[in-house]
């Protein structure tokens, strides 16, 4: 079991977010985190993440107890894949992703070759290897995205945490960067993502969790979870789920446009 | 395929490398050419063979063909001036390029965390119990160090992002330590405290002497060594706190160790020369526009631009006039329009 959450809650304040939440991911699993804004997902990363420390309840990752475990500790274990952002200086891709390769390290570290060469493979990985000696802030944001999940790739952690990683990437983008994350978890990489988009997860995610006011509203194949009354629920939206190449892929439609004359 | 690809882009980097390690061969030869000259110019003009002379005739058999005259100028006024600008230069620049990167803001100086008010408050309350020049120095020196633990501690108790708690403490005890020296000023007595006070904060480096080199080597080579033995860590500060806590990154106790060496070499620095600004502020950034923004590279690079920046500007002040202009001066003659010339440039980008 590579992450396992049991009974986790979390306040800020007198205001609680997280509430009795409890669920396992296996080894080599992409899990899809869905939930409207506001309820909670980030908040779940950073308490897996060890940036949140004031939880109550269990988060065991990899085996491991993240509360016992150092900041250091915690990078040998899991990365973090942050929404792409203009960083405040200038760095040539290959140094955004040599950032990552002093985690687990002393204050004294600094990067080696054999850490050039793994940061260089990363970027090879995720099909990027031509960018390594360019700007990091003049290329583009499809392309930031692909650095940043080779930054977490050359951690050589097993476990990635990934929030929104395509919220603000085009259509063309968002396919590259999610067919990535995928392969990674084929390789065998346990990978947690949050997302808006219910049609991303029967795409591309082996588990859907689905978070509502602070608590687990269900949890299991994308199949399964996601269906026509679940989104109505955390939504508001009343959709109609359509399945597509022989029930291989499923897409949501809002009901409210289906019934317009426009169409049809 | 995938392999050729791979080695001409590993070539790329190591000719990146290969680039930035020659632009720090050049800035340490331009110093070295900049601190002979240095030994040379002034009132009394010394010759270049005689200052090789007496630089190695302690160490090397040179028979003395300098007279004794030219050696009391060389060791006792030039030699600790030279040293002390290269010493102050550098400390300023790197200490900058630290906050910068640490603060995660490009307009961030070494004086950001009150270190220059409060060395200037401590400069003050000696001149005006009527101690010395060293007890001055190290009213300052104290001060200064004193005033960056205040805010510190302040940042510590307040909540909310520390980046900028620490900043807005910095800001605010600032201005607590000059409306401090302002009021020095008003009761010092005009005759002789007043101007003692004014010309402090001008900054300078005319009163150099052996004692002052010997009495801030200490602090400043241990700030100095904390700061370019950690100086890969600051790039991963850059990217935000939390982002650096997921690399394994500890960001509270890394930006403490770099508060203390900064303010360690920035309060030795001004307690000798006093106030000169800019120089911790465009340093920096004139090193990251030519040799990047990687730590690695850009605080060597910053130590020695800094120090030939502020030899530089000595030596214009030791030549320009009889009566030296004070170096503060002359850096922020330099140091305004340049600063404001990058902001215009920012403005124009966007």
């Amino acid at each position: 079991m590579s992450v396992k959450v049991e009974n986790l809650g979390f306040a800020y304040g007198s205001h609680r977010v997280l509430e009795d939440i409890s669920f396992d991911v296996a080894e080599g699993t992409l899990v899809n985190v869905l939930g409207p804004n506001g309820t909670g997902k980030s908040t779940l990363f950073r308490c897996i993440l060890g940036l949140n420390r004031s939880y109550t309840g269990t988060i065991i990752v990899n085996g491991k107890d993240i509360r016992t475990l150092s900041i250091r500790e915690r990078a040998r274990e899991m990365a973090f894949i942050p929404q792409s952002h203009k960083p405040v200086y200038d760095y040539a891709v290959l140094d955004v992703v040599l950032m990552s390769s002093g985690a687990g390290s002393g204050v004294f570290f600094s990067p080696k070759s054999s850490d050039v060469d793994r940061a260089y493979e990363a970027l090879e990985r995720v099909g990027i290897g031509f960018l390594a000696d360019r700007p990091y802030t003049r290329i583009s944001g499809g392309e930031q995205q692909l650095v940043l999940i080779a930054r977490a790739l050359a951690q050589n952690a097993s476990t990635i945490i990934m929030d929104e990683p395509t919220s603000a990437l085009d259509y063309g983008n968002t396919v590259r960067v999610l067919s990535c994350v995928r392969q990674l978890a084929e390789d065998g990489l346990t990978v947690i993502q949050s997302t808006h988009q219910p049609d991303q997860a029967f795409l591309y995610a082996d588990k859907t969790l689905v978070l509502h006011e602070g608590n687990v509203l269900a949890y299991g194949t994308p199949k399964d979870t996601i269906t026509a009354e679940l989104i109505s629920k955390i939504y508001g939206v009343d959709v109609e789920v359509n399945s597509l190449h022989d029930d291989k892929v499923r897409v949501c439609v809002p009901i409210r446009e289906l019934d317009k004359e426009r169409i049809g | 395929m995938a392999n050729s690809a791979d080695n001409r882009e590993k070539r790329g980097h190591s000719h990146r490398g290969r680039r930035a390690n020659l632009i720090l061969v050049g800035l340490a030869v331009v110093l070295v050419v900049l601190g002979v000259l240095s030994f040379m110019v002034g009132r009394y003009p010394i010759s270049p063979d005689k200052v090789v002379g007496m630089l190695f005739g302690s160490v090397a058999p040179i028979d003395q063909f300098w007279t004794a005259q030219e050696a009391t100028i060389f060791f006792n006024v030039r030699l600790p001036r030279v040293i002390l600008a290269m010493l102050v230069g550098c400390c300023l620049a790197s200490a900058g390029a630290a906050y910068q990167g640490t603060f995660q803001n490009p307009l961030v100086s070494p004086d950001i965390l009150g270190a220059s008010q409060g060395a200037a408050l401590g400069a003050a309350v000696a001149i005006l119990i009527g101690l010395a020049s060293f007890g001055v120095s190290a009213f300052a020196f104290v001060f200064a160090i004193a005033t960056v633990m205040l805010v510190v501690l302040v940042a510590q108790a307040a909540r909310g992002n520390q980046v900028l708690t620490v900043v807005l403490a910095g800001v605010m005890v600032s201005s607590l330590a000059s409306a401090g020296v302002s009021f020095a000023k008003l009761v010092a007595d005009p005759a002789d405290q007043l101007p003692a006070i004014t010309y402090w904060l001008m900054g300078s480096l005319t009163s150099a002497k052996p004692a002052d080199v010997q009495m801030v080597i200490a602090p400043m080579a241990v700030g100095l060594v904390v700061l370019f033995v950690l100086r890969w860590r600051i790039n991963i500060l850059t990217m935000g706190d939390e982002e650096a806590s997921t690399m394994g990154v500890n960001t509270k106790r890394l930006r403490l160790i770099i508060i203390v060496a900064a303010t360690l070499i920035t309060a030795a620095s001004v307690a000798v020369t006093g106030m000169i600004g800019w120089v911790g502020l465009v340093i920096p950034h004139l090193s990251r526009m030519l040799i990047g923004s990687d730590y690695r590279k850009l605080m060597p690079a910053s130590m020695l631009m800094g120090a030939s920046f502020l030899l530089l500007v000595d030596d214009v002040s030791r030549l320009l006039t009889t009566a030296e202009i004070p170096i503060g001066i002359l850096t922020a003659f330099i140091g305004a329009p340049f600063f404001l010339y990058l902001i215009t440039r920012e403005g124009r980008r966007k």
